[in-house]
């Protein structure tokens, strides 16, 4: 996915990693490649295991059966201090008692490296987070964003082959965010490393990666491009986390090559069909579904009946919830140009058959969102 | 931080023998309290209850722990007013003044025990104080005047001056909001700063020692008097009494705290 | 905390006229303070200057004397081994403190504080039961064919009962500042490539030395000043400086003499902690607050 400077990175193998806490199963059987220079984001709810994911590559926590390798080799049983990985926390864990430069230069000292050398590629990688003029600042100085850009200095400066990041943006607020991950995206395109991210905002996920894994109580539930998640969800709980989405749920009948739900006395059909038993329900982008005033004739398509629930300006569209006659939501996003409506407007909601995504039902899907 | 099994077994021995050196010693004196024997040697001899009978019977004793009752729970009641309205002051007031008294209200903790009571006793001796009941009074008070104010002061820092405003607005007067809102508030602070300051009292012995004189003995310097004239084990009857009563209200004392904190939201 | 606090009512601000109420509150335990301690401690200070006439005889008597001076060392150095003693006995204690679920914590301490509320006294007394010639220690010695060691009355013992008496002073400061480190910091020292031996000297250790500092200042302190212990467990090779200032005054009724001990110590104490207290504070400042 990002062949051109793949060179410096290290790929990780993650094989059937089971981890469990007494009878809690912290992660059930995890496995995922991750490419050498591949910027990789775990993203999921809290308590999904991407987390204790992240600890299991860093060596923070052991795993309790299966195979990880980083850079071709077993690095189970390796302790932290020997796997030469960056790591960079959500709470910066910045030493208090030493100065920035004196922060970044720790693991060279550790290293042994001398004096002049260490100078040179503190001054570079601080340089390279734009921190070079606080140097001599103590951390408690810094703002959030200033402490985090020194964290990632300092897990960078020892040019390791891969750089963990636990939710480094978490506890900051959304300006300085946005920002900090155009910066976080040009590191990664200088250094070429491996980049394992963690975070549960799905839009960070989308903006940053090369690949988003999506975890959901302890596994793994799809791995690929933020546009394949989007576009071509394998469960409901990915369709459901990554981005917005309207469920549709009613009595399935499958025939031929079809399948058609009845909600409240209403049919709506798709061209396609679910393997297996689980009952189907479909999942819709909101910008594939559109509004009409009853009666309003149009071309073929689905079509159900509704009211408008909540109507919200957002500056260059409009976006709507309509109650459906069983008392689900569905979300709309129309064009301001369009017609316009107003709550408790009667309308239909009409879509294209083919632009329904079949799932097999889950209800968990929906408690874990909550 | 993740530590060796070896480092782990290290550390919880030594720790093990630091908490039997805090502990075991002062365990030594329950033996000893049935000695049969008018002595201190180790081990001690048979078994009997005769130094706690004379404990109780002894005047030199009971008055000694009379005195001293009486002493520490005045001086407790004394003390808690002066250093919780002292405790009060100095957070309503500007922080430079207010440092500068706390740090001259806490000189008692530093000043050296034997000079306090040498400089004591040289007044007392000219103002006839020495052996009276409010001369033991007003120097313990002294020194007990800063565990409140410390215990007082922990609990103002953590109260929230808004609720007064609160109070206030919803037509307190100064008074009421004081004993309604503030008072129930700080009232843990207030209540550890009793404890401590009967406790500093009680247990008083170098000042005590300058202005005792043969008609008022508190308990300690009954005890100091005790070992250092004769090997008398009534000495070690008294610590276990004191020991056990100690044990018993720490103890309590924090398995109530701890279940009224589990009992907060 | 004061009326320049932007959310706290402004009372002062309001009510002008009242701004003298704090010091209202306060002037009770004031004008108790300046006649229990402050009238005393200058009466001492004179007594020295003035007795029996005035002039520094006291002073030069006692920086003259070879006794005293013996004495004086003796007192610090006695001082700075009970210090020692702590810090090496507090600072893994303090640490299983913070590392341990609350139940043993509870225990830990209880193990602290109980000693610490027990009598003076009675503590001093065990330690007399315990090290005196025919007291426990000796007893065990001498079951298991050892012949028995004099502790009574030596420094070694002095040492032993004072740390033990103090050890508390030492312990609790330690464990609010090690309660305070951020044992992340520790985790991310290993991702840098620390072993748990060096991430403990290089991280660890200095963010626990201000408590380290605390503890000892207090502990020396109080060790300076130690009576009780001292007069119990001490012999005359043992004496410390607030024995002789007893004798002077209690025995020999110098009271000049004695003064001038008496304000030796007291000097030395308030030197120390005014050396100690920018230490602590820039320490603090460390430490990541301002």
């Amino acid at each position: 996915m990002n062949p051109v400077q793949a060179s410096r990175g290290a790929a990780i193998d993650l094989e059937a990693i089971s981890k469990a806490y007494g009878g809690f199963k912290a992660l059930d059987g995890v496995s995922l490649r991750i490419e050498p220079g591949e910027f990789m984001t775990l993203l999921g709810p809290s308590g999904s295991g991407k987390t204790t994911t992240l600890n299991v590559i860093a060596g923070f926590t052991d795993v309790t059966s299966g195979k990880l390798l980083v850079g071709e080799k077993s690095v189970v049983g390796v302790p932290a201090h020997k796997r030469n990985i960056g790591v960079v926390f959500q709470h910066y864990a910045l030493f208090p008692h030493m100065s920035v430069g004196r922060n970044v230069a720790y693991p060279l000292t550790l290293r042994g490296v001398d004096k002049a050398t260490r100078e040179a590629r503190v001054a570079r990688a601080l340089d390279m987070v734009k921190m070079g003029d606080f140097a001599h600042r103590y951390p408690s100085e810094l703002s959030g964003g200033q402490q985090q850009r020194v964290a990632l200095a300092r897990a960078i400066v020892f040019d390791p082959p891969l750089l963990l990041m636990d939710e480094p943006l978490g506890a900051l607020d959304k300006k300085l965010r946005e920002w900090l991950q155009l910066e976080i995206k040009r590191i990664h395109r200088e250094l070429g490393t491996t980049f394992v991210y963690v975070t549960h905002d799905q839009e960070e996920a989308l903006m940053l990666s090369d690949r988003i894994a999506v975890f959901n109580r302890g596994r793994i539930e799809q791995v690929g491009t933020g546009r394949q998640l989007y576009d071509e969800p394998a469960t409901l709980f990915v369709g459901r986390f990554i981005g917005d989405s309207t469920v549709l749920r009613g009595e399935a009948r499958s025939d031929g090559n079809s399948t058609a739900l009845s909600i409240a006395g209403e049919t709506v059909t798709a061209p396609r069909k679910l393997s297996g038993e689980a009952s189907p329900v479909m999942l819709l982008r909101p910008e594939k579904l559109s509004l009409r005033r009853p009666g309003q004739s149009a071309s073929g398509g689905n079509r159900l009946s509704g009211t408008i629930g909540e109507a919200i300006y957002l500056g260059s569209e409009s976006k709507y919830e309509v109650k459906l006659a069983d008392g689900s939501a569905a979300i709309v996003r129309s064009p301001l140009t369009g017609e316009s409506f107003g709550l408790g407007d009667k309308v239909e909601l009409c879509f294209d058959g083919s632009d329904a995504t079949l799932l097999a039902d889950d209800a968990s899907a929906d408690t874990t969102l909550t | 931080m993740e530590m060796k099994p070896l480092t782990r077994v290290l550390l919880g021995l030594v720790c093990l023998l630091v908490a039997i050196w805090l502990v075991a010693p002062t365990l030594v004196v329950v033996p000893m309290s049935f000695n049969e024997n008018k002595s201190l040697a180790f081990p001690p001899q048979g078994f009997s209850w005769q130094w706690y009978q004379n404990f109780a019977t002894n005047p030199d004793w009971s008055n000694a722990f009379l005195n001293s009752l009486k002493v520490a729970s005045i001086v407790a009641v004394l003390a808690t007013v002066l250093g919780t309205l002292a405790a009060f002051g100095l957070d309503r007031m500007k922080a430079r003044p207010a440092n500068l008294l706390r740090m001259l209200m806490l000189t008692p903790m530093v000043v050296p025990g034997v000079v306090l009571a040498i400089g004591i006793y040289a007044v007392y001796l000219d103002t006839q104080l020495v052996g009276t009941l409010i001369g033991f009074v007003l120097a313990h008070t002294i020194l007990a005047l800063p565990f409140v104010l410390i215990a007082v002061s922990a609990s103002l820092e953590v109260f929230d001056r808004r609720l007064e405003t609160a109070a206030a607005s919803l037509g307190a007067g100064a008074l009421t909001t004081f004993r309604t809102v503030t008072l129930p508030l700080i009232a843990p602070g207030v209540l550890s700063g009793l404890l401590f300051a009967f406790a500093t009292s009680f247990d008083e012995i170098v000042v005590s020692l300058f202005i005792t004189n043969p008609y008022l003995k508190t308990l300690p310097v009954q005890i100091f008097a005790s070992i250092t004239r004769d090997a008398d084990p009534t000495v070690a009857a008294v610590g276990t009494i004191l020991l056990f009563a100690t044990t018993i209200l720490i103890g309590g004392g924090m398995l109530l705290l701890g279940r009224e904190r589990k009992g907060r939201p | 905390m004061s009326a320049s606090d932007p959310i706290a009512p402004p009372a002062a601000d309001q009510r002008p006229g009242k701004a003298w109420r704090p010091f209202a509150l306060t002037a009770p335990a004031l004008i108790l303070l300046v006649a229990v301690i402050g009238y005393p401690l200058l009466t001492i200070v004179l007594r020295s200057l003035s007795e029996p006439e005035w002039g520094l005889q006291n002073y030069a008597w006692f920086f003259g004397a070879p006794v005293n001076l013996t004495v004086l060392q003796r007192t610090f150095v006695i001082s700075a081994w009970v210090t020692l003693v702590c810090v090496i006995a507090a600072y893994p204690y303090a640490y299983l403190m913070t590392a341990v679920g609350p139940r043993v914590r509870l225990v830990l301490v209880l193990c602290v504080l109980i000693p610490f509320w027990v009598s003076g006294v009675v503590r001093t007394l065990s330690w007399v039961i315990l090290l005196q010639d025919s007291g426990v220690i000796n007893s065990l010695l001498r079951g298991v064919g050892f012949s028995g060691v004099k502790l009574i009355r030596t420094q070694t013992g002095v040492v032993i009962g004072m740390a033990q008496v103090l050890l508390p002073f030492m312990i609790l400061p330690l464990y609010s500042v090690m309660k305070g480190i951020d044992l992340r910091l520790m985790r991310a020292a290993q991702s840098l490539g620390a072993r748990p031996s060096r991430a403990f000297l290089t991280v660890y250790l200095p963010l626990s030395l201000p408590g380290v500092y605390a503890g000892a200042i207090i502990v020396f302190i109080l060790s300076l000043g130690f009576y009780i212990t001292p007069a119990l467990l001490g012999g005359p090779r043992s004496t410390m400086l607030s024995t002789l200032v007893q004798t002077q005054v209690l025995s020999l009724l110098q009271w000049g003499r004695g003064g001038a001990m008496g304000v030796v110590l007291l000097v030395t104490t308030f030197v120390l902690l005014a050396l100690a207290a920018p230490v602590m504070r820039s320490r603090h400042r460390e430490a990541g607050r301002h």
